[in-house]
């Protein structure tokens, strides 16, 4: 199933998700199922992964959200927009994060 | 997952913890002791009206306060048990409330109290884990034999029957009594159907009464089935069987010393009892090895209380004669809490474990006929020799 996603939009995590940090590792587990066919499944997110999190959280948009990582790891806005995009399609397909 | 920015994975399988374990890994919380069976069997239930033991029991506000504690603390997993969980009124709302902390939760159960009700709230938000049924055998007559509670059989059978209407991933287990010793196979095709491959559990060598209450001790001793019947039982699939304490024995078993705890328990582990005691483990409630979460917390339990408690070292001299220079000790069931449960003191020797581990040893050729673990000083040596020979000498005999 394709997921269109706009990047001027505003997502938000899902309530029904939360997210922990244990032991140095910041994991999403979701709490109502029909977000993976396995219903044991968790999610382990890198350190970009938990960067964008936060700023999703915040309410940012996409392009925002872009603009700061670009910003902050020195690296081309086009190559982490496509980072980007690719990681909230899969978080979005999931309903782990919601339009806001 | 097609991003380098997320992985994958299960609680049981994800890399965490493998260096830097947190302070509670996983929290057993026993959130009642009465039941509505009254089996024959059972080491902890209370009549399920009991009027003083609800007074005691902790409310679901001090529940709430432990169980974010134990989330804060870096644990994902909690353990609902009892005494039935369900007999709670206020169950659903304390599962809720830790699947919301991120904790996945395991559930024991009769399943005579599900309700449609519950098994919607299961779909909704999943367990993350099998919720685990006991069942006590194929007929009502043999089921209500242990329940001794005239209905139980039926309301079993419909709370099991709306968990595969819903797909509520569940597993069942057994008890083996004199009632449903002819069964065996018609239940274990029945929960292989259910679960698949996977092994069915049987509670086969019963303790004693968690509380010491000599009434329902009688009871229990009564239906403990003897270690040579036990053994048999538990070698009925030989090659599993063989597989399992090989493997177990060459990793695990040694004499312990006059050191209590060869256990884990207590290590980033525990069990909250019915009414705020924090146990190192389900079993263990001498009154000086617990510790009193209306007055503390876990961390102080995890990090200071069991530690020193785990440094406890075995004074009586049966004790010291003979199970700390055991090889077969980690193979028996004895341990501070089996020990207190038998005889009110922590290192005592206890004979029906003890009869059991031993049966298993000659069973499968690590003790010759009469011989006795603490009596074996090149017990490495025999452990190998029968670790290479596949165990096969007990075919044979059994």
């Amino acid at each position: 199933m394709k997921t269109n996603i706009s990047i001027d939009k505003i997502y938000v995590p899902s309530k029904d998700v939360v997210s922990r940090e244990v032991q140095g590792e910041f994991i999403l587990i979701p709490i109502v199922s029909g977000m993976d066919k396995n219903k044991e499944a968790i999610f382990t997110l890198n350190e970009t992964g938990r960067l964008i999190w936060d700023k999703l959280a915040k309410k940012k948009s996409i392009r925002k959200i872009v603009s700061e990582l670009s910003l902050e790891f020195a690296s081309p806005a086009r190559k982490i927009q496509e980072n980007v995009l690719g990681f909230l399609k899969e978080l979005l397909k999931r309903k782990m994060i919601v339009s806001s | 997952m097609d991003s380098p920015y997320v992985s994958r994975s299960t609680i049981n399988k994800a890399r965490l913890w493998k260096s830097n374990r947190p302070v509670l890994r996983w929290l057993d919380i026993e959130l009642t002791e009465r039941c509505n069976n009254n089996c024959i069997h059972c080491y902890i239930n209370l009549p399920p009206d009991d009027s003083n033991a609800m007074k005691m029991e902790l409310s679901g506000n001090e529940l709430k306060r432990i169980l974010k504690e134990a989330a804060s603390l870096g644990c994902l997993k909690v353990r609902f048990t009892g005494g039935e969980p369900f007999l709670r009124k206020d169950f659903e709302e304390l599962y809720v409330f830790s699947r919301r902390l991120g904790l996945k939760v395991a559930v024991f159960t009769n399943a005579t109290l599900l309700t449609e009700k519950l098994a919607a709230v299961f779909s909704r938000f999943p367990p993350m884990e099998k919720i685990e049924v006991s069942v006590y055998g194929m007929k009502k007559s043999s089921y209500e034999f242990v329940t001794r509670v005239p209905g139980s059989y039926e309301a079993a059978k419909k709370g099991i029957g709306i968990l595969l209407d819903k797909k509520i991933p569940f597993a069942v287990k057994n008890t083996l009594t004199p009632f449903n010793k002819k069964e065996v196979s018609r239940f274990d095709n029945w929960a292989k159907s259910i679960q698949g491959g996977e092994g069915v559990p049987y509670n086969i060598f019963f303790n004693l009464h968690c509380r010491r209450d000599e009434r329902k001790n009688r009871f229990i001793r009564k239906f403990r089935v003897s270690p040579t019947e036990g053994v048999k039982f538990l070698m009925r699939d030989k090659k599993a069987y063989s597989k399992a304490i090989l493997n177990f024995c060459s990793r695990f078993i040694g004499p312990p010393g006059d050191r209590l705890f060869s256990c884990g328990s207590g290590k980033g582990i525990g069990c909250v009892d019915a009414y705020g005691k924090f146990q190192p483990c389900m079993l263990l409630r001498h009154p000086d090895c617990v510790y009193d979460l209306k007055g503390g917390s876990l961390k102080d339990a995890l990090e200071n209380f069991f530690p020193r408690l785990r440094e406890a070292k075995a004074m009586k001299s049966d004790y010291l004669n003979r199970c700390a220079e055991c090889f077969l000790k980690d193979l028996c069931e004895q341990c501070p809490g089996v020990s207190w449960m038998e005889h009110g003191v922590l290192d005592r020797p206890v004979e029906y474990f003890c009869n059991i581990a031993h049966t298993q040893a000659r069973a499968i050729g690590l003790l010759n006929p009469g011989e006795m673990g603490w009596e074996v000083s090149g017990w490495r040596e025999r452990i190998s020799k029968c670790v290479k020979k596949g165990g096969r000498d007990y075919e044979n005999k059994y």
